[in-house]
């Protein structure tokens, strides 16, 4: 199915949606001058990222070397104080070699604040000019990546939310779309079900493997992924909350299993593994839902699908953020922040088919250059933390040719 | 779903669960009919909540959409609320904000 004729064709051949300029602090000490420079383009696609260690870690280097390479993404600008341990020169290197215009800012060679910050905002000027001749190409449903989190769950969410993108994710995976779905620590109590749907039984065992893991990994932090409110919303314990958050998945087969950075290979249903990998460090897996959000979005995610019950307000950097809600009463309170009133199943308004396609239909257009909600109110949250993960195993992805056509096709994985 | 000798304003999402689900938020003050018992509500029941759909013995799971999602950890009688003073999870405790610790005695 053809997305729209006008996208954004990037040098490894994916096809991006948006054009965005990210401007990326490269430790803490940075942030205040990087946000300074965004700030000034903040209605013109100029969106603030960054991490915020000085101490060195291979994830988050990888990280920000696949945002900052996703198809959304039209060029980089870094900005550095100039002692912390991120490899600035590789990053910029790499960026570059991505076909995209890319620069390092280190504030202690530029002399402090204010120069920097002038600097800054002539080079974004400049590197947006360059990303703008960025050339344009057809896309079509087969070169989509879709991902889903939900956030401020509540009983409805399960009920009305989760299943309704789940609906969506079926079609859009019989489209030829990959669709990854998250949060492993909202898996537990599911994973015998899931693990029953994967595509081989090598894959079924990672799948269960990595529940496991998170299950481990949770109970030696002491807490379940698992918020008070969600408790003021009716659900009781992690599983039942899990079984909310699993319906997100759809029906199909599972294809594959991801972690943060992997792109997937073809179309397809995947799941994102996020619980660190080796013994239990760097704290909760994941502090916030805005920490997934940027990992299913170096997945490749190009929109992100957002299920909450109790109404989350939260948007994105980099990938649009369109939020779905299966409370009617949360809809009717914070209708500006809320995209799919998926809570018209539950007053017999509409039924689970019908909020599906809406899903569908939505996230379609908002990949055809519709706004969504968070993105018109400058929602462009981002944040990342310290993690560490062992490469994809074998039995984690799909042979290419047996799922769909390549995400990819001028560079492969 | 199955609705006989339910009230209308509960929702039952498999056949096997043993649990309902308040299709709407129901004031206090209003009754509920469940498998004939009428149950009168003191505290509103919130969009979402969690009702006994039968009696439901101590350590029986909880069942809803056919998983189950926890245990009771005292006997719970039809129509009565099922949530954190009456049923636990049998992976990792639930925290709420009063409690500073697991809910798990």
């Amino acid at each position: 199915m053809l997305i729209r004729q006008d996208a954004f064709l990037r040098q490894d051949g994916r096809k991006g949606i948006r054009n965005i300029m990210v401007v990326a602090y490269l430790v803490e000490c940075g942030h205040h001058v990087a946000r300074e420079i965004a700030w000034r383009f903040r209605e013109e696609e100029v969106h603030l990222i960054g991490f915020s260690g000085c101490y060195p870690n291979a994830y988050a280097y990888r990280m920000m070397k696949t945002l900052c390479t996703h198809p959304n993404v039209g060029g980089a600008l870094f900005v550095s104080l100039g002692c912390e341990s991120f490899d600035r020169k590789n990053l910029v290197k790499e960026v570059l070699e991505s076909g995209r215009p890319a620069e390092v800012l280190v504030i202690q060679q530029e002399g402090g604040t204010k120069k920097t910050i002038a600097l800054g905002v002539e080079k974004v000027k400049a590197m947006r000019a360059l990303a703008d001749q960025c050339p344009r190409a057809p896309m079509h449903s087969h070169e989509l990546v879709v991902g889903t989190v939900c956030g401020g769950s509540d009983a409805t969410s399960g009920i009305a939310a989760n299943p309704g993108i789940g609906y969506a994710f079926d079609l859009l995976v019989a489209d030829g779309a990959a669709c990854i779905f998250e949060e492993t620590g909202e898996l537990i109590g599911c994973e015998q079900v899931m693990a029953a749907r994967a595509a081989t039984p090598e894959l079924a065992k990672i799948l269960r493997e990595s529940v496991d893991k998170a299950a481990h990994y949770y109970g030696v932090m002491g807490h379940g992924s698992f918020a008070p409110g969600n408790a003021e919303g009716g659900l009781t314990t992690i599983e039942e909350k899990s079984l909310g958050a699993y319906a997100k998945s759809g029906t199909g087969p599972i294809h594959g299993c991801l972690k943060p950075a992997d792109v997937p290979p073809t179309g397809g249903l995947y799941l994102l593994d996020v619980v660190p990998d080796g013994e239990v460090r760097f704290g909760f897996p994941n502090i916030n839902d805005t920490v997934e959000i940027g990992e299913l979005i170096a997945c490749g995610s190009h929109v992100i699908l957002f299920a909450s019950g109790r109404g989350s307000v939260v948007g994105s950097a980099i990938s649009p953020v369109i939020k779905v809600t299966g409370n009617p009463e949360t809809y009717a309170r914070m209708t500006d922040d809320m995209d799919v009133n998926a809570g018209r199943i539950l007053e017999g308004t509409a039924t689970l088919p019908e909020i599906g396609r809406e899903i569908r239909d939505l996230t379609v257009a908002v990949a055809a250059g519709k706004q969504s909600k968070s993105e018109e109110l400058l929602h462009q949250e981002f944040e990342m933390v310290y993690k560490s993960f062992e490469p994809l195993g074998p039995g984690c992805l799909p042979v290419v040719h047996q799922v769909g056509l390549p995400i990819m096709p001028a560079a492969g994985r | 779903m199955d609705t006989a000798a339910c009230d209308p304003r509960l929702l039952k999402l498999h056949p096997g669960d043993n649990i309902l689900i308040a299709a709407r938020t129901l004031p206090a003050g209003e009754t509920l009919v469940v498998g004939g018992a009428e149950v009168f509500l003191k505290e509103p029941l919130p969009l979402g909540f969690k009702v006994a759909a039968r009696a439901i013995a101590r350590g029986e799971k909880i069942i809803k959409y056919t998983m189950p999602v926890g245990s009771a950890t005292c006997d719970i009688g039809a129509g009565q609320v099922v949530h954190l003073h009456n049923m636990k999870s049998d992976y990792i405790p639930t925290w709420t904000r009063e409690q500073g610790s697991g809910h798990d005695h």
